[in-house]
């Protein structure tokens, strides 16, 4: 009988205030439609931090599920393709690599250009990915793109490790400038994979195009950066034009202050900084101006 | 402060379907075409976000002038047809998307609940995606942290919440999600469909979750096809109407005129080409209509009301024996009854001349329980031939407005729901020898 006759009986809770709402004033929102470059709001990227918390954390998580690996894919893949470099460009290509043993030179290029790879293609797809959250929830856009940049980190940080024992292997102290140059470093490699990736996100939604286009996007820029070949190998005239690369001044930056390669130039080293800081304010602006249009067109 | 919760002036959402892709004949003309498409495409694909070429005809005002109040405190029912603009005009409140023309002011907090379980994903476990969900709807972790206990109790997935959610199964999946979901306490709640997932025991768990809120006196906006839920969760409705708003008032009101405004596809059958209707060269059907206790057609009827089917037809040459009916079923495909026009013994005028004629059915109020139904068409001389038989012509629901029993809302299971005979006699009193009294109910 208790189920044939329900009424809706459940007693009201008593009013509890939900404490995710902080007492006090109650916001008012206008909601119109907004200008053509609608501003990037700091403070509201702030109070939704515990969301993009969740989002890189759930980016980790379920990056290596149901593998049999895991995170030792994090430690195989940088690996691997030491190896094959290792045989194919320093001892069939015989590149030069400034003195230090081929693998731990290929191995400090390899390091920060997977993260680099990895957080770009993972940002550029993430807006397309997150189609059923764009077109259900409000929360500021940018926490998307964001999230794989800093998901990254934590195949970095295992690369950067294994680079550790290589360098122990063969005896490579890194400089003492390693302690502030390498945080400046990662933060450039942060922000032109943050920059470019909120970019192709964007373009992403509305043009489908960008999904065959970011890896084919990506295996250029290997090339067109000091990855397999020292800096030292491109002509010094154009140094400053290649420089433009952010992740060319990025890699040398890493060599130089790990394995105490060639010294570089810090002036290319700053004109990378420049170019990796005008890619994330673009891409963050541009991403912001498309941004009330995602929900439409996804 | 004023007492409003949110104000919608002039509102308008336009959004740009492309046009339709052209059709070539020949080989050259395909091969021209693919050549030119990377350009079209991209000129399409860059307009579904731009407006600026004035009124284009492939341009849909999804709203369009809308305007309304919605106070604090107040449960509003957003009601209307499929494409009226309900889904729209709740996600521009949810800032999903951004209103093409007007303002809305919307004093509080909004939570949306456009769909449960947004953001769950498959790897993770049911804890792990109560939090992801709960921070996806704007929950603090010190919130979900202390309601965590209480979420699951109410979702009811026990011991499983430690395993990944792919491999719930799906009951489980949903009432996890709309456990979260339900611990979601904005000021203003704005919530669609969602009720329209899951089994009956889930949807009941939702409405009367749904009516606490709405008797804490917070604001909510409903969105729900569900007639019954509406009347009963809301006292205010809005009925929208092709993008604007057609009528504003109580709900029982909106409810009452929203059923009236008739028909949705499936209700009705109508043979527009007399050449082409089922039939053969003797019979053929013109109409199947389901209509109200007021004669009117509908798609919807009230639980408490007799509904009329109705089957017009024509025959070409005078037919013996002709024999119409139809079964009725249930919205899982069970078969109610089966019914026909020679059931009471009488062949109603067996021998049916050259003309057009209609055979009417009546259903009883208060029979069929809430739900949806749809009716089998079968024409027949019997053991002779079979000259029609059509399954599902035509479907409807029956909607609890109020309940059988009274004023007591009231969510029985079971395909139909007759108020049956009962009497109750004390065979023994305590301290008293037995006397029997009958009470009627």
């Amino acid at each position: 009988m208790s189920s044939a006759v329900e009424s809706s009986a459940i007693p009201a809770r008593e009013a509890a205030r939900p404490p995710q709402l902080p007492s006090g004033e109650i916001p008012t929102l206008i909601l119109e439609p907004t200008g053509r470059w609608p501003k990037i709001d700091l403070r509201e990227l702030w109070a939704y931090r515990g969301l993009f918390f969740f989002l890189v954390w759930r980016d980790i998580k379920v990056r290596y599920a149901q593998t049999v690996l895991g995170a030792g894919w994090a430690v195989l893949q940088p690996l691997l393709t030491m190896v094959v470099f290792t045989v194919i460009f320093g001892m069939f290509a015989k590149i030069p690599s400034d003195g230090v043993p081929y693998p731990v030179f290929s191995l400090a290029g390899l390091v920060p250009w997977t993260y680099f790879a990895a957080a770009l293609t993972g940002s550029s797809n993430s807006l397309v990915a997150s189609s059923n959250l764009i077109t259900k929830v409000y929360f500021p856009r940018l926490v998307i793109p964001y999230a794989p940049i800093i998901a990254g980190l934590v195949d970095f940080l295992i690369g950067l490790a294994i680079l550790g024992a290589f360098m122990l292997y063969y005896g490579i102290a890194p400089a003492v400038s390693a302690l502030w140059m390498l945080p400046v470093l990662v933060l450039a490699m942060m922000m032109t994979a943050g920059g470019v990736g909120s970019w192709m996100a964007a373009l992403n939604i509305q043009y489908r195009d960008v999904k065959y286009v970011v890896p084919f996007v990506v295996q250029i820029w290997m090339y067109a950066s000091p990855v397999v070949y020292p800096m030292s190998m491109v002509p010094k005239e154009y140094r400053a034009f290649y420089a433009l690369n952010p992740m060319a001044g990025v890699i040398e930056g890493f060599r130089s202050v790990l394995l105490g390669a060639e010294t570089v130039t810090w002036g290319h080293i700053g004109i990378s900084l420049g170019v990796g800081a005008v890619l994330f304010v673009s891409g963050a602006l541009y991403f912001r101006r498309m941004e009330r249009v995602f929900a439409d067109v996804a | 402060m004023s007492n409003i919760a949110v104000r919608v002036e002039n509102l308008g959402k336009r959004y740009r379907i492309g046009a339709a892709a052209e059709r070539h004949g020949s080989l050259r003309e395909a091969i021209a075409h693919a050549v030119k498409s990377p350009f079209r495409n991209l000129r399409g694909l860059r307009d579904l976000s731009r407006f600026d070429g004035g009124e284009r005809d492939d341009v849909v005002w999804a709203l369009r002038d809308v305007s309304f109040e919605v106070k604090h405190g107040e449960a509003t029912a957003i009601v209307g047809r499929n494409g009226a603009g309900k889904s729209t005009l709740l996600k521009i409140l949810s800032r999903i998307t951004e209103p093409s023309a007007g303002r809305a002011m919307v004093h509080g907090r909004v939570g949306s609940l456009l769909e449960v379980g947004t953001g769950f994903h498959p790897e993770l476990t049911g804890r792990e995606n109560v939090f992801l969900n709960g921070s996806i709807l704007g929950m603090d972790r010190a919130y979900i942290e202390q309601r965590f206990d209480e979420i699951v109790e109410f979702s009811g997935v026990g011991k499983y919440v430690d395993t990944p959610v792919k491999r719930y199964s799906s009951g489980m999946y949903l009432r996890l999600a709309f456990a979260v979901a339900a611990h979601l306490e904005p000021e203003i709640l704005v919530v669609d469909e969602v009720l329209a997932v899951g089994d009956a025991e889930f949807q009941k768990k939702c409405l009367g979750k749904m009516g606490e809120v709405a008797r804490e006196g917070r604001t909510v906006l409903f969105v729900s096809h569900n007639m019954g839920a509406v009347t009963r969760l809301c006292t205010q409705g809005i009925l929208l109407d092709r993008g604007t708003v057609k009528m504003q008032g109580r709900s029982s009101d909106i409810v009452s005129q929203y059923l009236s405004m008739g028909s949705e596809e499936g209700s009705q059958f109508v043979a527009a080409d007399p050449a082409r209707a089922p039939g053969n060269d003797r019979f053929r059907l013109r109409a199947v209509r389901l209509l109200d206790h007021e004669g009117d057609a509908m798609s919807t009827f009230d639980i408490r009301y007799p509904i009329t089917a109705e089957i017009e037809y024509e025959l070409l040459r005078p037919i013996r024996n002709l024999r119409v009916g139809f079964r009725l079923l249930s919205g899982d495909g069970t078969v109610v009854f089966s019914t026909t026009d020679m059931d009471e013994g009488k062949s109603h005028d067996s021998h049916r001349t050259v003309g057009t004629y209609v055979s009417r059915c009546t259903i009883p109020g208060g029979f069929l329980n809430q739900g949806r139904y749809s009716l089998s068409l079968g024409i027949d001389v019997p053991m002779v031939e079979s000259v029609v038989f059509i399954d599902n012509i035509v479907s409807f629901f029956v909607e609890p407005t109020g309940g059988v029993v009274g004023a007591i809302p009231d969510n029985r299971l079971g395909v139909v729901c007759p108020l049956l005979p009962w009497t109750v006699e004390s065979v023994a009193v305590e301290g008293g020898e037995a006397r029997r009294r009958e009470v009627a109910l």
